[in-house]
């Protein structure tokens, strides 16, 4: 795996360096590269549903950490994050079938191509906040939707258009198994460069400017270049998420970029942590997850009470509501908190009362 | 001292919010390395001024020369990055990131990595940069006192803590001129004391330019080389302590219902 070799390599030795490292303990980052070894053997194992929805918490996981940066980290609101997310995912697809660009190289330019768009979207960032930005980017929203509508030439229309599969020196990637591999190397990637991105320089802008704008602003930052670079950022992982998610299904269209999946993209950092890098990934799994285990409850409960699977697209929507309020109400730092209280327990085990 | 020359001059500055001026043409100059200290009755826009001088606001007439270029236009992070750091009355601190985290959010003008090269931090050198203004900070922190709380949630400290993070932010821009609005305001006496000394050192031996805005007379009278006094937006004097405790327009204004007070520390 060349994600792998990303894993930092401890040559650095003084104190400060220890004190930075995205895991914070030895025992921490012995965790990290087991659940790397363990998730690559996961292919071997796993059965094809199972490496779907593994997949699929991959590439929606990468586009929610973008909403993380964005919401989370530098305080400002989407609600358009879907519509960049279709925009990577047709973006990818354009360019390889108007213009043979290998779907290798297509990936990350249509996550360039996402970010540029994300930064003209973003631009009244710049000068709005809070319900009134709201309102601009579920505009955005709406008016990439209707791009999609129009853009024949870009999108296909009604008809959708084809995503070739990913391709490696003639091998192609089509199988879930292989494509899992794939989806696991970005994912890696994309978590260390914003884990990174987040102990840095501009990283701690973002934040700052979150918590107290004002001061961020006496301290040197400029408020409308980071408020418009955060939404460039998180259009980013949001393209990358979203071209990985057309060349896994083979075929983009417009009804799946709706506003409801970007309520499930806030959905997933709120129940995750909003500002956590690996909450993130928590709350994604749970959205993808929380369906699926409906599912089969309600098929469990199906024989007892029929009609129960009739209902079954409206309990899943309402599954999906009611964890968002909960944690709303209950767990507002999201399960990553959770997480961090259990390794505290255990940190002090067995003297932890 | 032995520089005289002015870092920071403010001329002919008025501030107008509506009805209310807060700020009617108030002239004064700071020399480079001074302790200057802006005192007056509440309301009377000392806070007004600093943040004319920050570019919080934008004085309504008038100019505002720091190191003897026009800053009036600039805004506050451009101000920063020419120098200029501040506390505020009321705490403003980046109250759920750590305490290193807020300081070295002081050294935002002075670091180099960006999104790109924060990303590949390993790679680009960003670490290592990281790692030299980390140092930097920790001086800092050692020097404030405040090493046993530097991983702490700054929104979590007790008052006294939080005055002097926001202070040691302010360090980390490396000012050479830092406003400080009411730093010791609402602390008790030790702690205060101990805030007296951080700035007699800041400037002293940092060779930062101060300026300071307190309502504790003592302290004022104590440590400042020159004081300004404003009173319904008006400077009514300034000079030297002295001068300023004999100063019959002062006394009437502001210190003549404290005279006590003034003639316990005097
Ligand atoms: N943003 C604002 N909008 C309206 N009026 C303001 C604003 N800021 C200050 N003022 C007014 O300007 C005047 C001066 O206020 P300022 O805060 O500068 O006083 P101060 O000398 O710092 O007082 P204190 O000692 O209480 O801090 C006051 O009358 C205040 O009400
Ligand atoms: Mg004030």
């Amino acid at each position: 795996m060349a994600a792998a070799a990303f894993i930092p390599c401890g040559q650095f030795k003084t104190t400060y360096a220890k004190d930075t490292t995205i895991f914070p303990t030895p025992v921490s980052r012995a965790f990290a590269v087991l659940a790397l070894v363990l998730l690559c053997l996961v292919p071997l194992v796993a059965s094809r549903y199972q490496l779907n929805l593994a997949i699929q918490i991959g590439y929606y996981g990468i586009a929610a950490l973008g909403l993380n940066i964005l919401v989370g980290s530098t305080g400002q609101i989407s609600l358009g994050h879907a519509a960049f997310f279709g925009f990577g995912a047709f973006t990818s697809a354009y360019l390889n079938n108007a213009y043979g660009i290998p779907v290798f190289f297509a990936i990350p330019l249509a996550g360039l191509i996402t970010t540029a768009v994300g930064l003209v979207f973003g631009i009244p960032a710049g000068r709005i906040k809070g319900l009134y930005l709201a309102i601009a980017t579920f505009a955005s929203q709406f008016i990439l939707e209707d791009f999609f509508a129009r853009a024949d030439w870009f999108t296909g229309g009604s008809a959708g258009s084809i995503a070739s599969p990913f391709g490696l020196f003639g091998y192609e990637f089509s199988s879930d198994q292989s494509y899992f591999y794939v989806v696991l190397a970005y994912l890696v990637v994309m978590f260390l460069l914003g884990a990174n991105l987040l102990r840095s320089r501009d990283g701690r802008a973002f934040v700052a400017l979150r918590d107290h704008y004002l001061s961020a602003e006496v301290m040197g930052i400029n408020l409308t270049k980071y408020r418009i670079l955060s939404f460039g950022i998180s259009s980013f992982y949001a393209g990358i998420g979203g071209a990985l998610f057309g060349h896994y299904l083979g075929y983009v269209s417009a009804e799946a970029f709706t506003i409801l999946l970007s309520i499930q993209f806030l959905g997933m950092i709120i129940i995750g942590g909003l500002g956590s890098v690996m909450g993130t990934l928590m709350g994604t799994a749970f959205m993808v997850l929380l369906p699926e285990v409906m599912e089969a409850g309600v098929q469990n409960l199906g024989g007892i009470l029929p009609g129960m699977s009739d209902a079954l697209a409206f309990i899943k929507q309402a599954a999906i509501g009611l964890a968002i309020v909960l944690f709303l109400i209950f767990e507002p730092d999201g399960l990553a908190h959770r997480w961090r209280m259990i390794k505290a327990y255990w940190k002090l085990y067995p003297f932890s009362y | 001292m032995a520089e005289s020359a002015s870092i920071l001059e403010a001329r002919d500055i008025s501030l107008q919010f509506g009805g209310v001026r807060a700020l009617s043409e108030v002239s004064f100059q700071v020399k480079n390395g001074e302790l200057f200290s802006i005192i007056g009755p509440n309301g009377a826009g000392k806070t007004s001024m600093l943040n004319c001088i920050s570019g919080r606001y934008r004085p309504t007439a008038g100019q505002v020369f720091f190191k003897g270029r026009d800053i009036t236009p600039l805004t506050p992070n451009q101000r920063a990055a020419r120098g200029l750091g501040r506390t505020f009355q009321n705490l403003a601190l980046f109250s759920h990131m750590s305490v290193l985290d807020n300081i070295m959010v002081g050294r935002h003008h002075l670091l180099r990595n960006n999104f790109l090269s924060g990303a590949i931090y390993w790679f680009g050198g960003a670490q290592r940069e990281e790692l030299e203004h980390r140092r930097a900070v920790e001086d800092i922190i050692d020097f404030l006192e405040i090493s046993h709380i530097r991983k702490a949630t700054a929104g979590t400290l007790p008052y006294g803590l939080r005055k002097r993070v926001e202070l040691a932010r302010a360090v980390a821009i490396k000012p050479d001129l830092i406003l400080l609005d009411e730093p010791m305001a609402g602390m008790n006496l030790e702690e205060k004391e101990d805030m007296a000394r951080y700035i007699v050192d800041l400037n002293e031996e940092w060779g930062m330019t101060v300026i300071m805005i307190e309502h504790d007379m003592g302290v004022v009278m104590d440590i400042s080389h020159r004081i300004m006094v404003l009173d319904f937006g008006r400077k009514i004097a300034d000079g030297l302590p002295g001068e300023i405790m004999s100063n019959e327009h002062v006394k009437k204004a502001y210190l003549g219902e404290e005279d006590d007070v003034v003639g316990e520390v005097a």
